[in-house]
């Protein structure tokens, strides 16, 4: 694997490989020194075109305990400001010779554009309203800690669809992964030709309690300006998740940050049913998984040669 | 109407015998080998294979294996003149149009600045006096700015040269405003040519709306955008008695609606580009940014009724809708890249390779629609008859060329069909009586 740039270029296998690496490294993590040398001197590049405190700090982190160098480059305040193109700007980062860039853009296909400007591996952290391959992977993760598989699972993805990276990324993993994926939420954020990725359509959640896995996506609150939907309060009236709506046999995930009382209501959030937390916490792991996955097969860069003294 | 409404750069008349050539021009029913001599710039003789001789100073063409057809007519280009001349001038503009075998073309006024009164006009087809290969004819704007709210100086625009009116790029919003114009037309004549799309439904949509755009997480272009305004323009058209054309068609309902204006008798035409007749969305699934245009590559479904509207001529003529655009403005991702793919060079041998190869359309069909345009804007057609201006394209059928292999002789790069392996190579140009493009390779016999 040279790049992560979308689960659709993953088959089972490779998700099954990542995710059984990433449970390796989970035993890091509950170290006393929660690093290894796996990638000592290579750097990883964090290149974020939109604010990400969560994504961002998991990729550095995860980067960090495979004793990696960080270097982190925000799009606000930097040339990028100035009126400086993507390309020109990763053309110019690349004058640093990263071995990986985690990007993300806005722009859907922006991680697959920059694979093909430079020679170092991309992991794509979310591209427009296209993909974001990690926090699917991260969730298959936390999914097979908490069932064992994900074969013949029913899983419900509830919300505003339509501007949601990681519900496309996991509609494919969960899928790829052997579920059965139904997404539901308003009509107006549902959008047309969804199907035609394999799940279901629902416009209410009557069906919910068929679920194995009931998955919350964040509403955000200009799709209210926006009139994607009447009012907050019809919003919550007919798709928030709550313990009314929740059966106790079900997992519940969101990919955060929740907006509680909005997409959630308070007591799901802190039941024990929800898996909101343990998603933190394979982020890191899961991305350590996929960034030695892209580096440990690359040449081990040579140390440079010591300064000879006259 | 006082100015001559098509312009060009100065050129030397032609003088030449085109020998053993297979003539073909559907309207003039001419479907033979002949030889054809250009005097000063006109059809001077048709006369049966080798019966002519090379006159003194006349240029010989070897026409042997090869098809002279009426040079091609484009009512839809874009030349980005004044203001873009990063993307394309004149000059660079008429010489792909050239390449392509186009005699003539009409450009679209949505320029830096818009093309919106007669100082403007003037000064722009006194440029194209002096730069342009073939003739150009310009379409100013409906609206001031583009704006869609007060009418240009239509009157005075057309005692300039105006052709006709186009907001082209966008539409005319509100209805009351092209009502305006279409009872203003009364007086001042000329074509008004529509951009379709209503913005309240296309808004924040970069490719059509479908499952493509949904796997791809993409705001999508419903084809309702354009149908919907075709179907109330066409309704209004036929309320003032007015007369307008549909730019650039995409979807099945836009060319229902068409045909069922056309048989209540409503003054409309509409045009179709090469791109909307052979792509669909599925080509914009790796999101490669020539595929972006506007109005978006829809579904095969749409793309047959399309093929099918432009056969039974309820679509009247094929338009490029040549959109150029420097490299780096698409080198950028799908959704912050600049609408339109480049056309002029591509649009027979495309439409050759992919509708008259396999059968679905026939050559004389594709000549019709190709030169079809000139009578839409009142203008002669380009026929192949002695007496007539030379306005000729010379082809070679068999030959095989894939475009972009050798550059492009528009400024820009970013055609949707680079790289696509074509039949049929445009030989020479010859428009409005003067040589306007020669193959490189193509050599001359004897001068």
């Amino acid at each position: 694997m040279n790049h992560l740039l979308s689960i659709e270029d993953l088959d089972r296998e490779a998700i099954e490989r990542i995710v059984g690496q990433a449970e390796r490294f989970a035993e890091v993590s509950d170290r006393e020194i929660k690093k290894v040398p796996a990638l000592r001197g290579r750097m990883v590049l964090n290149l974020f075109y939109e604010a990400s405190t969560r994504t961002r700090s998991s990729f550095e982190l995860a980067a960090k305990r495979l004793s990696a160098d960080v270097v982190n480059f925000a799009a606000s305040g930097s040339s990028v400001e100035k009126g400086e193109s993507l390309k020109d700007t990763v053309l110019t980062l690349s004058a640093h010779k990263p071995d990986a860039i985690v990007i993300r853009t806005p722009w859907a296909g922006s991680a697959e554009l920059v694979s093909r400007w430079c020679s170092a591996a991309i992991v794509n952290a979310g591209d427009g309203k296209h993909e974001h391959p990690t926090q699917a992977l991260l969730d298959v993760y936390t999914l097979r800690r908490r069932l064992g598989a994900l074969d013949g699972a029913s899983i419900w993805i509830v919300g505003d669809v339509a501007h949601s990276r990681v519900a496309r990324s996991n509609i494919l993993a969960f899928q790829k992964m052997g579920a059965r994926v139904t997404v539901a939420g308003p009509p107006t954020l549902i959008p047309r030709g969804i199907e035609a990725l394999g799940c279901e359509v629902r416009y209410t959640l009557r069906e919910l309690p068929s679920a194995d896995v009931v998955y919350a996506l964040r509403m955000q609150r200009e799709r209210m300006t926006e009139a994607w939907v009447p009012s907050l309060r019809e919003y919550v009236a007919w798709y928030q998740i709550n313990g009314r709506r929740l059966s106790p046999r079900q997992v519940l995930m969101h990919p955060g940050p929740v907006n509680r009382g909005v997409e959630l209501s308070g007591e799901v959030v802190d039941s024990p049913q929800a898996v909101i937390t343990a998603q933190v916490e394979a982020g890191v792991v899961v991305r350590m998984a996929v960034l030695y996955e892209l580096l440990s097969g690359s040449p081990v860069p040579t140390p440079a040669p010591e300064p000879q003294l006259a | 109407m006082a100015a001559s409404p098509l312009v060009h750069g100065p050129h030397v008349a032609a003088d030449m015998l085109l020998s053993d050539v297979h003539v073909l021009d559907p309207r003039a029913g001419i479907d033979a080998r002949h030889d054809v001599r250009v005097h000063s710039g006109e059809v001077a003789e048709l006369a049966p294979p080798g019966t002519l001789d090379r006159e003194e100073g006349e240029e010989a063409v070897d026409g042997r294996g090869r098809r002279l057809l009426p040079a091609f007519f484009d009512p839809h280009v874009h030349l980005r003149t004044p203001g873009q001349e990063h993307k394309e001038d004149l000059e660079t503009g008429t010489r792909a149009a050239a390449a392509g075998g186009f005699g003539a073309v009409i450009a679209m006024p949505n320029t830096a600045p818009v093309i919106d009164s007669a100082p403007l006009l003037r000064s722009l087809r006194d440029a194209a006096a002096r730069e342009a290969r073939v003739p150009v004819g310009f379409l100013p704007a409906i609206t001031r700015g583009l704006e869609g709210k007060e009418l240009s100086e239509m009157a005075e625009l057309r005692e300039h040269g105006a052709l006709g009116f186009t907001d082209d790029g966008r539409p005319v919003v509100d209805a009351g405003v092209l009502r305006k114009a279409l009872r203003y037309q009364r007086l001042c004549g000329g074509v008004l040519a529509l951009h379709e799309e209503d913005p309240s439904l296309s808004h924040g949509g970069t490719m059509h709306e479908g499952p493509v755009s949904a796997a791809l997480g993409i705001g999508g272009i419903p084809s309702v955008s354009e149908s919907t305004m075709v179907a109330r323009d066409a309704t209004l058209a036929g309320y003032e008695q007015g007369r307008v054309h549909f730019q650039h068609l995409s979807c099945i309902d836009s060319v229902e609606a068409v045909a069922a204006a056309k048989a209540r008798g409503v003054r409309v035409s509409a045009e179709v580009t090469p791109h909307h007749l052979l792509l669909t969305e599925e080509d914009v699934r790796t999101l490669d940014t020539r595929m972006k245009m506007n109005p978006p590559l829809a579904t095969a479904e749409d793309r047959a009724a399309l093929v099918e509207g432009l056969r039974s001529g309820t679509i009247d003529c094929v338009a490029s809708d040549h959109a150029p655009h420097a490299r780096d403005e698409k080198e950028v991702p799908f959704e912050q890249a600049p609408m339109g793919t480049t056309g002029l060079e591509t649009a027979f041998a495309v439409l050759y390779t992919e509708l008259v190869l396999p059968g679905v359309l026939t050559l004389e069909l594709l000549v019709e629609r190709m030169t079809a345009g000139a009578a839409l804007y009142e203008l002669p057609t380009p026929r192949i008859a002695v007496g007539e201006p030379a306005n000729l394209t010379l082809i070679d059928l068999d030959a095989e060329w894939t475009p972009g292999e050798h550059g492009w002789e528009s400024r820009s790069e970013n055609c949707c069909f680079a790289g696509r392996l074509l039949r049929g190579r445009v030989l020479l140009t010859v428009a409005a009586g003067a040589v306007a493009y020669r193959e490189r390779a193509f050599s001359v016999v004897a001068a």
